[in-house]
């Protein structure tokens, strides 16, 4: 800890950031985001293993932008989200100083975006047993089934988009959700609306999640939105042999063509 | 009218709610589903969520709901024909075991609602709806009714409230003339209870955080104060989970859902928290940056609505904070600015 606020005092110091943005003491029991702009905010940093929710969408919020150059406390998450961020050209290579804390709480900063590509080879990106087990239980159900599980998971949905606002991905200045002359689907949070909201987003979020769960953490109906996103990762990977969040100049699967993609889906 | 005491055998409970539904009552109470505690119909006491803290959303929903049809309409032709909704078209419904801040919380919203023109879509629902509220035994650290003139035992808003006052028996405080009309159906099961009962001692301790009035005039003051503003909610994230799970947001927007033959027009909720809460048809948002959001929302409750209304927009209940996904604490925020 001791070594990360050392660190950002001298990047505030010396004037490399003007703000950094990490983690500190939130109510109770919760850590939350800080934005430290003066030696005495970068005293308040923390890093436990509390410290876990990806902060890699505040770099697109207008006021944090704002407050000048960043430098940022990344999970591998967060790096990830900072790499598909790049690939869809929301983050400039060396417009965001970037900190890791390793395992031995030493640090590691990444000059550049190729720095971050081959950390990323070797991080464990695997998603957790209980993420493992959960997703195989809705794998294992029939068609009918898994309808009706989300259906039923969609009922709880009060439409208040802290999913949306919670996601890296969802940078979008108007939302589809949020067009309603004419209504692409429907605003209001009825069955419909609900339901065609939630596909509408995992639709847009398949081959550009990185899965770090913060919409369903987001969500306060406990709806597990991440395991949505994260059953169009597999299809991706093996349709197109994409992986979201790897390279900083990766080409979107889903809005490419290749003479060679595959076609068996076209009936 | 003046309250009126009674006791109540906890075990008798159950006979409330059987009554209530052979009268053909609809009642709405908390139920655990998993993590989150929903207000919903229920029909008997065994699926109600008594000791729980409280539910994850307000009880408005039983006059404000998130989604309500307003007006119906077919298109012929060149011809518009609308069908009104009947306001009136809702039963008796008992809303049952929620707590002192939610029962408050529709003073806040009568007061919104009831001003011209006044709402009949809400005030019609309110009125058909008898509030039975329970105190709370118990607080946490998000709780802070006592800092805005609510409390533990608050009674304003129930037309009866409910107190364990042992393992056994229940304390029965019939409120107003609502609450004495449908304590007719279970007057039976009903003791006189001892003037000397001390309820406090039963009740949660939920200190006093800030001073009230120091907020109302603090936050008034800070109107242009940005930095203020921009402090506290940078990381605000600008997603309505605040505004839905409050008991006292009302802002709502409406939506027509039609295809060539016939629509219906839907009264939606809404949250100052949106980017689109304001953004004009010109492009122009008044409100341009979340801080102004933010300032909006604080100031509604704390500045204008004790102005406009006579009444505060916030009963303490932390269902804000607790829902937050990024940790806005209002009671923080609240005692920092009584303290500027």
């Amino acid at each position: 800890m001791n070594e990360l606020i050392n660190k950002v005092t001298k990047l505030l110091n010396d004037k490399t950031i003007d703000a950094f943005i990490g983690y500190g003491q939130g109510s109770t029991d919760r850590v939350r985001a800080i934005f430290a702009r003066t030696v005495e905010q970068a005293s308040k940093l923390i890093y436990t293993p509390a410290c876990t929710f990806n902060l890699s969408g505040y770099l697109l919020k207008h006021e944090v932008k704002h407050l000048g150059k960043l430098g940022i406390l990344a999970n591998v998450a967060a790096l990830r989200s900072i790499m598909q961020l790049a690939s869809e050209f929301q983050i400039k290579d060396g417009e965001v100083y970037i900190l890791f804390v390793n395992d031995d709480a030493s640090l590691t900063e990444f000059s550049d975006f190729q720095s971050i590509e081959a950390f990323l080879e070797k991080a464990n990106i695997d998603i957790t047993p209980d993420e493992k087990a959960r997703i195989e239980k809705i794998e294992a159900m029939s068609v009918s089934e898994r309808w009706e599980f989300w259906n039923k998971e969609f009922e709880k949905c009060i439409k208040c988009y802290a999913c949306r606002a919670a996601c890296p991905m969802c940078y979008c200045h108007r939302c589809t959700t949020d067009v309603n002359q004419p209504q692409w689907i429907p605003v209001a949070s009825h069955e419909r609306g609900n339901l065609d909201y939630h596909l509408m987003r995992a639709m847009h979020l398949a081959g550009r999640c990185i899965n770090c769960g913060e919409c369903a953490n987001a969500c306060p109906m406990d709806i597990p939105l991440n395991l949505l996103t994260y059953q169009l990762i597999d299809p991706i990977k093996t349709g197109f042999g994409a992986t979201a969040g790897m390279k900083a100049d990766a080409v979107y699967a889903l809005s490419t063509f290749k003479p060679d993609d595959k076609e068996n889906f076209i009936i | 009218m003046d309250k009126e005491l009674k006791i109540l055998k906890y075990s008798d409970l159950s006979k409330l709610i059987e009554r209530f539904r052979s009268k053909g009552f609809p009642v709405l109470a908390p139920v655990q589903k998993g993590k989150v505690i929903e207000i919903e119909p229920v029909d008997t006491l065994d699926t109600i969520a008594l000791d729980v803290l409280l539910s994850t959303q307000s009880a408005k929903k039983a006059a404000f709901p998130k989604v309500e049809k307003v007006l119906e309409y077919t298109l012929e032709k060149a011809a518009v024909k609308q069908t009104a909704i009947d306001p009136n078209a809702y039963a008796e419904t008992i809303l049952f075991g929620v707590r002192p801040c939610d029962a408050s919380g529709f003073k806040s919203l009568d007061a919104i609602f009831g001003e011209a023109p006044s709402d009949a879509f809400y005030l019609n629902k309110k009125e058909k709806t008898t509030i039975i509220s329970f105190s709370c035994p118990t607080a946490d650290d998000y709780c802070f009714c006592t800092s805005v003139g609510g409390g533990p035992g608050y009674t304003a808003g129930s037309d009866i409230q409910f107190t364990a006052i042992s393992k056994d028996e229940l304390l029965v405080e019939i409120l107003t003339e609502k609450g004495k009309k449908l304590s007719g159906l279970f007057n039976d099961l009903l003791t006189d209870a001892s003037p000397s009962i001390d309820k406090e001692k039963f009740l949660a301790d939920v200190k006093v955080v800030f001073d009230l009035d120091k907020v109302i005039s603090n936050t008034t003051a800070a109107f242009n104060s940005a930095e203020l503003w921009l402090d506290q909610s940078l990381r605000c994230i600008g997603c309505g989970a605040c505004a839905f799970v409050c008991p006292t947001c009302a802002c709502f927007d409406f939506q027509d859902e039609q295809n060539t033959k016939k629509g219906v027009r839907l009264r939606l909720w809404d949250s100052c928290g949106f980017s689109l809460f304001t953004l004009h048809t010109s492009g122009h948002n008044p409100r341009e940056v979340q801080s102004q959001r933010w300032r909006q929302r604080i100031m509604h409750k704390f500045s204008y609505m004790p102005e406009q209304l006579k009444v505060l927009g916030c009963e303490g209940c932390g269902r804000c904070s607790r829902a937050c996904p990024v940790d806005m604490n209002i009671k923080e925020h609240l005692t920092s600015i009584a303290l500027q």
